[in-house]
């Protein structure tokens, strides 16, 4: 732990590791590292204080919707970094991030359903979906679900599991670039095909909703709402100190390496195999705690988080802030997902043009998104 | 039975007083008998009473005149004078059974009807039930008929009913010939006898033409799920040929591909729209305008998409994902926005509807053949195209080798543009065969555009051979696994095999060899 902590007060961790770029910009780096942790206080305590201790008549008060699509944000900003680690850094763009994240969701949702007890709309100790399609008892893949570190294990598992075997197939024969991404995309949409079926097990089209309580605490109440922000931040947080500690330590450097030319890694004596399934399979774990924290302050999952235009769009939110760089994911989902929530209200048959349009942009003109653009009014 | 035989062939009459009072007031069995007797006869007179009594319409005192209701006021049934309502009248009760057999009386006097579509639809209505007593009704049918199609319809029904005749020699007849008219209905009805037979040979007949029959429909079923396989196999082709130009030769991943699909089927849409307006006369011949603008208006797009977004990006294929993709969105947009965002609906030309019976049992519908065959004629175009034409010589040049083709002098530019233009064209094409058989929406592109390039992928890159293949195979696979395990786990084995197999493969089922496989 000593050795971590020296590690992320070194003077040398901070600069962005760019391929070809100097190794610049050492002076703001133990700034960098105040300004995260400022903001994760900021985060994960200011906003519950705003929440909670300020009265609602005060103009700093914040209200459940804005503290709601705070968290949801971080959710989202987290599945960025995670996707970033995987294209930025390791070069692997997937179009199906978003089954790992719905997988970590549903785990989360099957405790949240069995949580609600007898308290549903029939009474029963099944789920309100089982009841309606007339079983009578849980499938055995429900067994012990009604405990949260059963299911607080699985939100990591099931989604590093399908990542650890897809990768290892994928990795070994090969396939990269665009084949890569085309066979994440039918990923997806397979799971999707899957979870839409009411014989699944897993509410069908619905999905899980009406949860009612999380380890006693009922969803409603803005302390519940609160914590599960802070958590969010947190999650945030530690995940991108994480990434900057991947990423800045010579694993990091050869996945690096692995991203911009594969095979003279492979001639210097790597394999790049495990490099990759590594990388891989932690973005998918990341993605599913995500998903396990956006499922209780969402309050529903369903089937649709695993389209394929959905993880398409977790490319964006990276591509937008700027690849290769760990803070523009967090930047890109913040800003596409406020102004989505923003944009939708106001002008909802302009939300797709506008997102159609950013694609296009950013791809012609932005490659390094806006932190991208940061840099060069910088220079 | 054969009491009610008898008095059906005792009672062949037309209708007249002393029917109509068995009718009325008879017991039971004379009700019945004298119902079959009518409808043996084939009196067409009689079906006004059969029909009025059969819907509760019938009234009668305890003697006298019957009459029928009709519109509030009452006639003479058999003389159809208007007649004055009195207290003694009471409404005549008919109970279930009675029911059956005036169902199947008005079927057989229907078989009498002017309209050869309403004999037919007679003659099947008696296939259901297959009563005896209602035998000579069928034979004087075919007697008069002439029409072919109900002909032999009423052959196959007086098998059917012949099957429980008396005479041993005439269900030995009726066997052999329903054992050549297979269908569900003589299995049924074939199964049936052979539960009640007792004559010996009858029975081992009977069980010999149960077999056949079943050996013929399962044969039925197989071509029909060889035909639905190669259909929707004839569709995915559609929506892949365009890829296997764009993503295949050109090596550009296009996401907006389904989205060009949507264009050519809106195009089809509003060229029907167009004929229905001002060219009703004509409406049948749309599709025919249909194609070349559907063509022409997906081109068209394509060929914007490529001068804005796709030619800048040559090389990078994960920005190209991203901004077709952004692309897609627009155009999904743009369509909700101009047409709404609910499906429209295209109807499928006259020509077009109903189908065409191969097998007893197996109707192959119109629609589905025309996209089989306008799969292969366009298939057979592209190829043309690219093989035999100085254009595709020039495409494929440059897809093998950009430098060296540009060094020799081919504009390479215009080509990325006409190749671009061409792939998105055969999309729109698609698009326009998608429009008669599935809904037309904003949504449309969506669910193509995995299939299209799992076609394409699973095919090898860069090969029609393979994307035919491919998409010949993925429509039989999903067709074969539909019935074992539904339609969407179906999809989901057959995606999870695709994975599978392109890991042990990564270049698709016709790898590229030589020099053009080496990126």
């Amino acid at each position: 732990m000593t050795a971590v902590t020296r590690r992320l007060l070194d003077l040398r961790f901070w600069p962005a590791p760019r391929a070809g770029a100097r190794a610049s910009g050492i002076p703001e780096s133990r700034r960098m590292l105040w300004i995260v942790l400022g903001a994760w206080l900021l985060l994960a305590v200011g906003v519950p204080i705003l929440h909670l201790a300020v009265p609602a008549s005060s103009a700093l008060h914040l209200g459940a919707y804005a503290v709601t699509l705070g968290g949801k944000i971080l959710c989202y900003a987290t599945v960025a970094l995670a996707m970033d680690l995987v294209w930025g850094y390791a070069g692997i763009l997937s179009l199906g991030h978003g089954v790992f994240f719905a997988l970590g969701g549903y785990a989360m949702g099957m405790y949240l359903m069995r949580a609600i007890g007898t308290d549903g709309v029939y009474g029963s100790t099944l789920p309100d979906f089982m009841v309606f399609l007339d079983w009578k008892q849980l499938p055995w893949y429900w067994h012990g679900s009604d405990s949260f570190l059963q299911q607080a294990l699985l939100v990591v598992l099931a989604p590093a599991l399908l990542a650890f075997v897809f990768g290892w197939f994928a990795f070994r024969s090969r396939i990269k670039g665009v084949y890569f991404s085309i066979i994440t995309q039918a990923l997806t949409y397979a799971f999707m095909l899957l979870f839409f079926r009411n014989q699944t097990g897993f509410g069908g089209n619905n999905g899980f909703t009406d949860f009612k309580r999380i380890l006693g605490f009922p969803l409603a109440s803005p302390r519940t709402r609160a914590v599960l922000f802070s958590l969010s931040a947190t999650l945030l947080v530690l995940s991108l100190l994480g990434c900057r500690l991947l990423v800045r330590s010579k694993f990091g450097r050869v996945l690096t390496a692995i991203r911009d030319a594969e095979d003279r890694v492979r001639f210097c004596g790597y394999d790049p195999v495990g490099f990759k399934l590594f990388a891989w399979t932690l973005s998918a774990a990341i993605c599913g705690i995500a998903g396990a924290l956006y499922v209780p302050q969402v309050g529903i999952i369903n089937p649709s988080e695993m389209s394929p235009a959905n993880s398409v769009e977790i490319a964006i939110w990276v591509a937008v802030g700027g690849r290769g760089t760990l803070l523009g994911p967090i930047l890109g989902a913040a800003l596409i997902n406020g102004a989505k929530s923003w944009l939708t209200v106001v002008a909802p048959e302009a939300w797709l043009f506008a997102l159609g349009l950013l694609f296009i942009v950013v791809t012609r003109w932005l490659p390094d998104g806006v932190l991208g653009l940061f840099r060069r009014a910088q220079k | 039975m054969t009491v009610s035989l008898l008095t059906a062939a005792l009672l062949a009459v037309s209708l007249d007083a002393g029917t109509l009072d068995k009718i009325a007031r008879g017991s039971q069995a004379e009700r019945q008998g004298a119902v079959s007797a009518l409808a043996a006869a084939g009196d067409a007179n009689a079906a006004a009473v059969l029909r009025a009594l059969l819907d509760g319409r019938l009234y009668a005192a305890a003697e006298g005149p019957v009459f029928i209701e009709e519109g509030g006021a009452l006639k003479d049934a058999l003389t159809g004078a208007p007649a004055s309502s009195s207290d003694d009248l009471e409404k005549v009760t008919i109970n279930n059974r009675l029911r059956a057999a005036l169902e199947r009386a008005l079927a057989a006097l229907a078989l009498a009807a002017p309209d050869p579509d309403a004999r037919l639809l007679a003659s099947r209505t008696l296939q259901q039930t297959a009563d005896v007593d209602l035998l000579p009704a069928v034979e004087g049918a075919l007697q008069k008929e002439r029409d072919p199609r109900v002909r032999e319809s009423l052959l196959v029904t007086r098998a059917m009913l012949a099957l429980s005749a008396p005479e041993r020699d005439r269900r030995l007849l009726a066997v052999e010939q329903l054992r050549r008219a297979p269908g569900s209905n003589s299995k049924r009805l074939l199964a049936q006898r052979l539960s009640v037979e007792t004559d010996p040979q009858v029975k081992a007949a009977l069980a010999e033409a149960v077999e056949s029959v079943e050996a013929s429909l399962r044969r039925a079923d197989m071509v029909g799920l060889v035909f639905s396989g190669l259909s929707l196999g004839s569709v995915l082709l559609l929506a892949a040929l365009g890829l296997a130009v764009t993503f295949g030769l050109m090596g550009v991943i296009n996401m907006a591909h389904g989205e060009l699909l949507m264009i050519g089927a809106y195009a089809t849409w509003v060229t029907q729209a167009f004929f229905r307006r001002w060219a009703p006369g004509h409406f049948d011949w749309y599709l025919l305008a249909a194609v070349p603008l559907s063509f022409l208006s997906a081109a068209l797009i394509g060929a914007l998409l490529e001068l804005t977004v796709v030619r800048k990006l040559y090389g990078r294929p994960l920005e190209t994902l991203l901004a077709t993709f952004g692309a897609s969105l627009i155009l999904m947009q743009a369509v909700r926005s101009a047409f709404g965002a609910q499906n429209v609906e295209v109807a499928n030309p006259a020509w077009m509807s109903g189908g065409i019976n191969v097998l007893a049992g197996l109707v192959l519908p119109w629609n589905r053949i025309v996209i089989l065959l306008f799969g292969s004629f366009v298939l057979l175009l592209v190829w043309a195209l690219l093989a035999r034409t100085r254009l595709g010589l020039l495409v494929r040049a440059v897809t093998q080798n950009r430098q060296r083709a540009a060094g020799l002098g081919v504009p390479t530019p215009k080509l990325d543009l006409l190749a671009f233009a061409l792939g998105s064209g055969i999309a729109g094409l698609g698009g326009c065969a998608l429009s008669q058989i599935s809904n037309v929406g904003p949504e449309l592109g969506q669910g193509f555009i995995v299939d299209s390039f799992m076609v394409v992928v699973l095919g090898g890159v860069g090969q029609l051979a393979g994307t035919i293949t491919a998409a010949a195979g993925l429509g039989l696979a999903n067709k074969m696994l539909e019935p074992v395990a539904g339609a969407v786990l179906a999809k989901i084995v057959v995606l999870g095999f695709i994975i599978l197999f392109i890991q042990r493969r990564p270049q698709g089922l016709f790898a590229l060899r030589g020099r053009a496989a080496d990126e």
